[in-house]
């Protein structure tokens, strides 16, 4: 088959349908140009949403629980071994809340290829003391350069700098705190831990998430900080919190670790299970939305290349009279199609882009988000490439039937019928 | 190489609708290498039947046709495009030229199908036929700008290109004034003078048929003389 000939029989009935030919490509850059724009913002605001979540919650975390001792005495006892046991009003066993071998766990887990990094954490309950009254509050004792690297905690902190927690007694408070207590940079903080110890601490920061119910309660330090005045020694640690190079690895290491060394350990996806659901639902109507309109294209490009074979019948007939086969013919009219497709398509890659970067620079504050500024935009190459393959795969169907039809036109019906 | 171009043994051909009806009833016929023939005949004694399916275009009978020998029914539609291609040129009553290409492009185009000459030399066959046509002026216009004579000579300027086996016209001066049929009718008699061109002409003027090689007579389906 001659595909130079081919292809400028289609550019040729095209250029004498200019008109409608420019309607059918308008018709897919508009369907493109929404799509890669709606899949752009949405999985923009989804990174973002999600961000919100994985800076917050390591992708494995490990802890021990305050729960009921698993291995009762009487489970124990040879003489009720094959007896059921039912056993009334248990009370949880606290087993402190320090993770046993804190420095050999965290080495092992700094040695694992699967980890990225290991940050430790000291987590307390405390009470904020201004004035009279006490509001309680939780401290986050961090190793603060894990936590940079882990959860970018920087981000989040809109005053001050939090190199500055390396100084001793200092500490960061989240700004609805800080709101509440009538509190700036600078200023001196009173704090009471469980155990009734009495500490003063400088603030150097005001941090925000995002989420006013953790903003009101939450406050960071240093992990040593928070050790001293919890007096506690400097092995002492109440979570170790992983990044992973595979997120998807999560369930089954959190498990295997959990295991390894006796403790309680949780994945990012059971933490955050409801989430997930939401980015899925989400991801879907922007896909479906965009496939929608490219199928709307579709019958755009379906009805002018009908059109068009109607009116060409003449010369469907006369290029088969010539010699050019069914087959010729029925590419003539898909060759036709993708034209439109393609130039539709790369016309819609790029209105995509210029729509996405437009959204990208209107302006998008609100006090949740303090380092967003702007609507947010993710420019995954993925969306174009599924774009333009979308656009050719339902150009090519558009055009097929029409080119069926046209590659059956009998030339004979044709030149009798003047 | 053996003098019959065409022949036909035995064809029969139905039309179906409204009813069926014979339209075609067991004609055995031959043209030979130079002829120019005509058909003539009333108007639904079958002629133009017997024509499309001389072309290759209809496929839908009984009986055997055979092109050089070579027998055509029951081809494929890709094999029989390419005899089409390369053995016949079609002349119609209506010139059908592609109105998006120019006159020479048009001539050119079964060409550009055969692939047998470069694009150039084609060009340059086709500017040839359109000399000896007398069209060379026209080349470049595009078919609206043609009379209708004009483009009529353009038609058999396209059907020469690929040098047929055999041309076939199916009332070529049909759409003709007195002046324009001579014309066409002066070409067709050069060409198997002079080239040795065989044709095969639809008629139902008898002023034309009657000054041809031979004249196939038809009637109700059937040939008469």
């Amino acid at each position: 088959m001659n595909y130079r000939l081919i292809l400028n029989i289609a550019v040729h009935l095209l250029r004498a349908r200019l008109k409608q030919t420019v309607v059918a490509a308008v018709g897919v850059t508009f369907g493109i140009a929404m799509f890669i724009t709606l899949l752009g913002f949405m999985n923009g605001l989804n990174d973002l949403l999600d961000g919100l979540m994985l800076n917050r919650t390591p992708h494995v975390r490990l802890y021990n629980e305050i729960k009921p001792a698993e291995n009762q005495p009487v489970n124990l006892s040879d003489d009720y071994k094959n007896a059921t046991n039912f056993i009334t009003s248990i009370k949880p066993k606290d087993r402190g809340k320090a993770i046993y071998n804190s420095k050999t766990i965290i080495r092992i887990l700094k040695e694992d290829k699967r980890v990225v990094d290991v940050a430790p954490k000291v987590t307390t309950p405390v009470f904020f003391n201004s004035g009279t009254i006490e509001i309680s509050g939780i401290i986050n004792g961090i190793s603060v350069a894990a936590e940079e690297e882990l959860f970018k905690f920087s981000d989040y902190v809109t005053e001050g700098n939090i190199a500055d927690l390396e100084q001793n007694n200092s500490i960061i408070i989240g700004s609805g705190l800080a709101k509440k207590m009538m509190l700036a940079k600078g200023d001196i903080i009173k704090v009471t831990t469980p155990k009734g110890n009495l500490a003063s601490l400088k603030i150097v920061g005001i941090s925000q998430i995002g989420i006013a119910e953790i903003d009101d309660v939450m406050s960071t330090t240093s992990l040593s900080t928070a050790q001293k005045f919890l007096g506690e020694p400097t092995n002492y640690i109440t979570d170790i919190q992983l990044k992973l190079h595979d997120i998807n690895l999560a369930p089954q290491l959190a498990k295997e670790f959990g295991t390894k060394f006796g403790i309680d350990a949780i994945d990012y996806q059971t933490a955050n299970s409801q989430f997930e659901t939401g980015s899925n639902v989400r991801s879907i109507i922007s896909y479906s939305v965009g496939i929608v309109l490219l199928i709307v294209a579709g019958f755009g490009i379906y009805n002018i290349l009908n059109m068009m074979i109607y009116e060409k019948m003449d010369s469907i007939a006369i290029l088969k009279a010539t010699g050019f086969s069914g087959n010729d013919v029925k590419w003539i009219f898909i060759t036709l199609s993708l034209i439109i497709g393609l130039a539709g398509g790369f016309l819609g890659l790029i209105f995509g882009f210029a729509f996405s970067s437009i959204i990208d620079t209107i302006p998008f504050e609100t006090s949740s988000l303090p380092t967003i500024k702007t609507y947010p935009i993710n420019y995954n190459p993925m969306y174009y490439v599924i774009g333009i393959t979308f656009a050719l795969f339902t150009t090519a169907v558009a055009g097929l039937l029409p080119a069926l039809k046209a590659s059956k036109i009998d030339p004979v019906e044709i030149i009798r019928g003047k | 190489m053996s003098s019959k171009v065409l022949e036909t043994i035995g064809l029969t051909k139905y039309f179906y609708e409204p009813t069926k009806f014979k339209v075609l009833d067991n004609i055995t016929m031959s043209v030979d290498h130079g002829e120019f023939v005509s058909i003539v005949g009333k108007s639904g004694c079958g002629k133009s039947t017997l024509l499309y399916l001389l072309s290759t275009m209809d496929t839908d009978y009984e009986g055997q046709v055979l092109i050089h020998e070579e027998l055509v029914t029951g081809q494929s539609d890709i094999d029989l495009a390419r005899i089409r291609n390369e053995k016949i040129g079609f002349v119609f009553q209506f010139h059908y030229l592609l109105s998006e290409y120019t006159v020479l492009k048009n001539v050119m185009l079964p060409g550009l199908k055969l692939q047998q000459y470069s694009e150039a030399e084609i060009e340059h066959r086709a500017m040839d036929h359109l000399k000896t046509l007398g069209m060379q002026d026209q080349a470049l216009k595009m078919p609206n700008q043609l009379s209708g004579g004009q483009k009529q000579r353009v038609a058999i300027a396209r059907a020469l290109i690929n040098d047929p086996l055999i041309i076939m016209g199916d009332e070529p001066t049909g759409n003709l004034d007195k002046k324009n049929s001579d014309l066409v009718f002066d070409i067709f008699k050069e060409l198997t003078q002079e080239h040795n061109q065989t044709l095969l002409v639809v008629t139902h003027d008898a002023d034309f048929a009657g000054r041809t090689n031979r004249i196939i007579t038809m009637e109700d389906g059937k040939i008469i003389s």
